[in-house]
């Protein structure tokens, strides 16, 4: 299997002031084509910014400052912003986590769809009309010619993050990133969009990259997760093993935080502690405050260790 | 502008229709708007309105100079609200004057609307370096004294119609920047800005497509009060001598040319054109002030 996307000790800083803090440190995977890969962490664990740095949208104060991302054997890191532009929309899409805002509010859905198609494609307005309306009968929304000169304030929240989906589509992308698409949907509207991204991606063949913090919605969803913890991949692996026998304590931590994983009634789980601030993390390990298996051996920045097809960054893994 | 209706509703108001109603809400501001709609209709059909063409020097006689309102001159006619030193009627005086001062604030604040808008609106998208150099040549512009600055460009490009429309635009494109800058800062930070950069478009098409529209409400808020600051200034200007030509006498050269007789008893040739301009300016703050307040997110009930 070839890598569609490749990347390798990947770092992205943003300089404050406190200094240079590495929201990226070091991530590296690779997804082949048709592959789902969950990028899971909490909140300022560098999932997005992860996703923002393939896309080259880190905008300053923030930069990439190492390593390198291949998309179908071109280094994108150090591309310039014009070829970088013809790639974004075209063959690398992004869907982005608020359904709300991610819809310009004063331009009809047809204005801001013909505009990406155009973007890219010297076609006629016609034919980019035609190709919108197709783009929004996939992601299945209902009489879509009439949709088409709606104000994205006529749509639900649900509704407008298809359309979000259909933009990202309308160049059949060879790889999507996801940025927590339904993380601001109702579960039922979850679902339904979650399956149809799957379908989508099933028939298309393009990779995706989902972006969550939440593990339920990747264990139905993609054929590898990546847990992220403080701008680092502590543990990545084909979704089953990953959930069913977690080799770093944070993945055990976050998926006891999982209620319906505890006996009802019972004390819920939680890990101990906050996730740190970028600008105070503890040297070593950077979970070492919070874990139950730490030592002094956590001291010292933990390399990965391979078992099998799966990759772990512990010093005392399960 | 960004109110979630949901699409089940039968007829859903566009933002148009919802805009219109809670703008006349408010009596004040209706009665703000009539008045500026009677103002602009009057100006625009002066030269049908008006009894007499002051420009018309040919029309004036001087025998009829200084009539008090009211007053029949030789020629018969009736003079509503007196005459001026010239024997100008002062009611077509003063909807002439109108028409003059309400081109001037109009024209003016169009043209420094769209250079500050856009200077604003690039400056915010382009950020960094570029950002802080506009910025500061427009804190440098907004550090004179606006008099100053109009009255030191009029004295160099003499007097015109034309000219004082460049006067006022070197004024007032600044303030049209800092509100752009500031409302374009807003929405560039908005997910839909990463979203278009997202799709592969370019920078120009970025910012005049995507952040210029979102950034217009208030600008069309300062446009207002700036159109009335434009009046008030051309006024002042015309009222020192400088700005416009005697022959085609806007409001503030009206009242100049009525201020050497105020002493003497005759108001009148000050006073009408100062009450006409009281109620152009207030009315256009009036529906300014509603405009701010409909399009202002933080009050939206």
């Amino acid at each position: 299997m070839t890598a569609l996307l490749q990347v390798e000790g990947l770092v992205t800083e943003f300089a404050g002031r406190e200094g240079r803090l590495r929201a990226v440190d070091g991530v590296g995977f690779s997804l082949a084509r048709g592959e789902i890969l969950g990028l899971v962490g909490e909140s300022g664990s560098g999932k997005s910014v992860t996703g923002f740095s393939i896309m080259g949208l880190v905008d300053a104060p923030g930069r990439i400052a190492g390593g390198s991302v291949k998309f179908d054997g071109m280094e994108l890191v150090g591309m310039t912003e014009g070829e970088l532009r013809r790639l974004r929309g075209k063959r690398i899409a992004m869907i982005f986590q608020d359904p709300m805002m991610t819809l310009n509010p004063v331009l009809s859905i047809q204005t801001q769809m013909l505009e990406s198609v155009l973007a890219h494609d010297a076609v006629s307005r016609d034919e980019a009309r035609r190709r919108a309306i197709e783009a929004l009968g996939l992601v299945g929304i209902a009489s879509p010619e009439a949709r088409l000169a709606q104000y994205p304030h006529q749509f639900s929240g649900g509704m407008r993050q298809r359309v979000a989906i259909a933009i990202a589509l309308l160049h059949r992308p060879d790889l999507i990133i996801a940025d927590e698409p339904t993380t601001a949907l109702d579960v039922t509207v979850q679902g339904q969009i979650l399956y149809e991204m799957q379908r989508l991606v099933r028939e298309s063949g393009a990779a995706l990259v989902w972006i969550t913090h939440d593990l339920a919605v990747v264990a139905g969803l993609a054929d590898r997760i990546a847990v992220m913890y403080a701008g680092r991949i502590v543990e990545q692996g084909s979704t089953t093993e990953v959930l069913d026998a977690p080799l770093h304590p944070y993945t055990r931590g976050l998926l006891d935080s999982v209620p319906a994983a505890n006996v009802s009634g019972g004390r819920l789980r939680q890990i101990p502690g906050m996730t740190p601030s970028l600008a105070h993390l503890p040297t070593g390990c950077a979970f070492r405050d919070r874990c139950g298996h730490a030592d002094t051996a956590c001291g010292e920045i933990p390399g990965i260790t391979l078992r099998g097809s799966r990759q772990v960054r512990c010093h005392h893994p399960l | 502008m960004s109110a979630v209706l949901p699409s089940a509703l039968p007829a859903p108001q566009t933002p148009l229709q919802r805009f219109v109603e809670e703008f006349f809400e408010s009596r004040i501001a209706t009665l703000g708007f009539v008045l500026l709609a009677a103002v602009v209709l009057v100006a625009l059909f002066a030269p049908l309105i008006a009894p007499q063409n002051p420009y018309d020097l040919a029309k004036l006689d001087l025998m009829d100079s200084r009539l008090a309102p009211g007053e029949k001159g030789i020629g018969g006619a009736t003079y509503l609200l007196g005459t001026d030193g010239q024997g100008r009627d002062m009611l077509s005086a003063i909807l002439y004057g109108l028409r003059v001062s309400l081109y001037v604030g109009v024209v003016s604040g169009i043209i420094a609307l769209t250079l500050g808008a856009l200077t604003g609106v690039f400056a915010a998208y382009a950020g960094g370096r570029i950002e802080q150099f506009v910025m500061r040549v427009v804190d440098i512009q907004l550090g004179f004294p606006t008099i100053l600055v109009a009255l030191i460009l009029l004295a160099v490009l003499g007097k015109g119609v034309d000219k004082i429309i460049i006067a006022l635009v070197c004024v007032q494109w600044a303030y049209y920047a800092r509100t752009a800058r500031s409302a374009a800062l807003v929405e560039r930070s908005k997910e839909y800005m990463e979203a278009a950069r997202g799709l592969g478009l370019s920078g120009t098409r970025i910012v005049l497509r995507h952040l210029l529209p979102n950034a217009l409400p208030p600008l069309i808020v300062v446009g207002t009060v700036q159109v009335a600051h434009a009046i008030a200034l051309e006024a002042t200007l015309s009222f020192l001598g400088l700005g416009l030509p005697p022959t085609e006498p806007s409001l503030g050269l009206l009242i100049a040319n009525g201020y050497e007789y105020l002493m003497s008893g005759k108001y009148w040739i000050s006073f009408y054109p100062g009450v006409a301009l009281l109620v152009t300016i207030l009315a256009i703050n009036l529906v300014g002030d509603q405009l701010r307040d409909v399009l202002n997110p933080r009050l939206a009930k």
